[in-house]
């Protein structure tokens, strides 16, 4: 099956060689950092997490949502998803190479992560997800081959998948958890010690996944022989809807709560973040960006005319997915270190260095990608010929 | 060269012996716990170590004395720029040490002051809590050590520690080391460190550097011995720890 990657046409070919190149340009960079120290990062002593491990939290909740059409499709025999679900499952095994790919260019010992596992240590939920993560990838490379082999030989699928799709559902929910749990459980982290945070997660994951599915399934549409199936986009559709609306319902219950209880560790971080805390504000301008894209976002979603425009959706997915990977991807992160263990601020601007290492991550995820989805559509082309 | 079998099987069968007495031997050495509890017989123990800072005698120049003493003996680089520092001991204002105690109308005499930091070597300590590695753990003496080979640079302890008491290297430090002491490791880029009580020291029966540098502003001991010179400050002066809401239970008193 692999060998359908490795034939296509020159478009075809020309995304791939401009992702290669882009994946080429950040492992260089990497090598510099690497070898340089992380002093090139914009990360300081007190923000010493920043965009990488924002994205690894993104993309594990992009990894997760994959739930969305495989809870559906296998378990309540929701038809409209079976021509989807594949390329749910396949974003789901690319998500996940990019989280970990994102948690090894931000450590300063990659060569030492063996020790994790050398030195098993059950109270780290970073031990957790060292476990999990590559488990729940497994998961869904087998789901999603054994599925589709069996469609290419047009044969059932094999038993033995039954038991890992459902193995693979609360999993999902398993992994976006645990990366919630990352952060929920530090001690004097108040803009992180919520309860909400998981479910925060959950919900945010819910509609940034499912967005980009969208947009791909779109894509897959122009550009093949293979229609995803509009009824089945709109479905996903109305649930990117719903989940933007939890999103920031759940946003407007960590403001209740903290500034209605007025306790000032609770306050400072939310109030760094949308307001300004003592004359610093670099997030300001992109909260409220993300604020105004998952309404807009939202607003189109709820209406029936655009979820059926193939345009309009695809657009409307876009300002969701962008509003949540500015949300969670960055500021969620960056808020929780501000202000400091000491009462200072210190703020934090991603550098260059970092911005094109993310870029090659992104490109070497795609790439990823658009191997498995070229595989996967000329499949789904061939069964409807 | 000619063997036949016999002597084949000579050399075979002696080096065999040697190399399983070798290995044997190794093994009996190496083994986890063997050289590590071959403490010398001066060594300095106790079950919970603890440390008294007065703040009326840690003047500045007192705490310049300690803070140079630590990081001379520990191979701490000096890094000017705050983002890539690293420290082990410091002096913060009240405000930043005790930020959940920070009190507008604080006594003038106390806002002046600044206090010396370090590692809490907290009874509950976060940071050991959510090491993935354990490369960073709680001695049976109370002390929270940090094994710098082992940290893969995750840098979770720094996001779980509520007292900003740890440092991450950046950078190679070695080019920043002042004058390097020979008999204390120096560190490599990408690894977190922090305040060990000098646990080497007290090993040789070495009162902490800082300790020794202090004239008696910084008093050190047993917490769990009722009878030690701390327990005796408890007991009779008002103290206060850093952040004793947080539940971690910090080994580090202040007398105010």
């Amino acid at each position: 099956m692999i060998e359908r990657a490795l034939t296509g046409s020159k478009r075809y070919w020309e995304w791939i060689g401009i992702l290669f190149v882009l994946s080429a340009v950040g492992m260089m960079t990497y090598l510099v950092q690497r070898f340089s120290g992380a002093e090139s990062t914009g990360l300081s002593r007190d923000v010493s997490w920043g965009l990488f491990i924002g994205n690894y939290t993104f993309f594990v909740g992009v990894a997760a949502s994959a739930v969305i059409v495989v809870l559906p499709y296998y378990v309540h025999d929701y038809k409209e998803f079976g021509r989807i679900a594949v390329f749910g499952e396949f974003l789901a095994v690319a998500a996940i190479a990019i989280a970990g790919l994102f948690i090894f260019v931000d450590i300063g010992q990659p060569l030492r992560s063996f020790n994790i596992l050398l030195h098993p240590t059950p109270g780290s939920p970073l031990f957790w997800d060292t476990i999990i993560l590559p488990v729940y990838m497994a998961l869904n490379v087998l789901i999603a081959w054994g599925v589709l082999e069996a469609e290419e030989k047009s044969i059932p699928p094999c038993g033995w998948i039954k038991p890992l799709i459902y193995i693979s559902i609360p999993w999902a929910i398993g992994i976006q958890t645990v990366s919630a749990f990352v952060y929920a459980g530090l001690t004097g982290r108040e803009f992180w010690n919520t309860a909400i945070l998981a479910p925060r997660f959950l919900v945010s994951a819910f509609a940034s996944g499912p967005a980009l599915l969208i947009v791909m399934c779109i894509l897959i549409k122009r550009l093949t022989g293979f229609d995803p199936g509009k009824k089945a986009l709109g479905q996903l559709a109305v649930i990117v809807a719903y989940s933007m609306i939890l999103n920031l319902f759940f946003i407007v219950l960590e403001f209740f709560s903290s500034f209605y209880s007025g306790i000032p560790s609770h306050t400072q971080s939310l109030e760094y973040l949308f307001f300004g805390l003592d004359g610093h504000g670099m997030l300001v301008p992109w909260i409220w960006t993300s604020v105004t894209l998952a309404i807009a976002g939202t607003a189109l979603l709820v209406v029936p005319r655009v979820r059926k425009n193939d345009a309009m959706l695809a657009a409307a997915c876009i300002l969701v997915f962008v509003s949540v990977w500015i949300d969670k991807g960055f500021c969620m992160v960056v808020a929780g270190f501000i202000p400091s263990p000491m009462a200072t601020i210190t703020e934090y601007v991603p550098s260059l260095f970092e911005v094109i290492i993310t870029i090659g991550i992104w490109a070497m995820g795609f790439l990823m990608l658009s191997f498995l989805y070229k595989i996967a559509i000329s499949v789904k082309e061939e069964a409807i010929i | 060269m000619d063997i036949n079998r016999r002597e084949f099987l000579k050399i075979a069968g002696a080096s065999t012996i040697v190399g399983i007495l070798g290995g044997w031997t190794a093994v009996e050495v190496l083994a986890p716990g063997e050289l590590e509890s071959r403490q010398s017989p001066q060594a300095l123990n106790a079950k919970r170590w603890a440390m008294v800072v007065d703040t009326k005698r840690m003047d500045e120049a007192n705490a310049r004395n300690c803070i140079e003493a630590c990081h001379r003996i520990h191979n701490v680089p000096s890094i000017d720029d705050t983002k890539s520092e690293v420290k082990w001991v410091w002096l913060e204002p009240f405000e930043h040490a005790f930020p959940l105690s920070n009190n507008e109308y604080l006594a003038e005499s106390i806002k002046e002051r600044r206090f010396l930091v370090f590692c809490n070597h907290c009874d509950d300590p976060p940071c050991a809590r959510v090491c993935p590695t354990k490369a960073t753990w709680k001695r049976e003496d109370g002390i929270v050590m940090m094994d710098q080979h082992r940290c893969i640079g995750c840098r979770y302890c720094m996001a779980a520690c509520p007292y900003g008491s740890r440092s991450y290297n950046w950078k190679d430090p070695r080019p920043f080391i002042k004058k390097g002491n020979p008999d204390y490791p120096t560190r490599s880029n990408g690894v977190v460190e922090k305040c060990t009580f000098c646990a080497e020291r007290l090993d040789q029966g070495l009162m902490p550097a800082c300790v020794e540098a202090s004239k008696g502003a910084l008093i050190f001991g047993d917490l769990a011995d009722s009878a030690s010179e701390v327990r005796e400050i408890l007991r009779t002066h008002y103290t206060i720890r850093r952040k004793l809401s947080l539940g971690t239970d910090p080994s580090v008193f202040y007398m105010v």
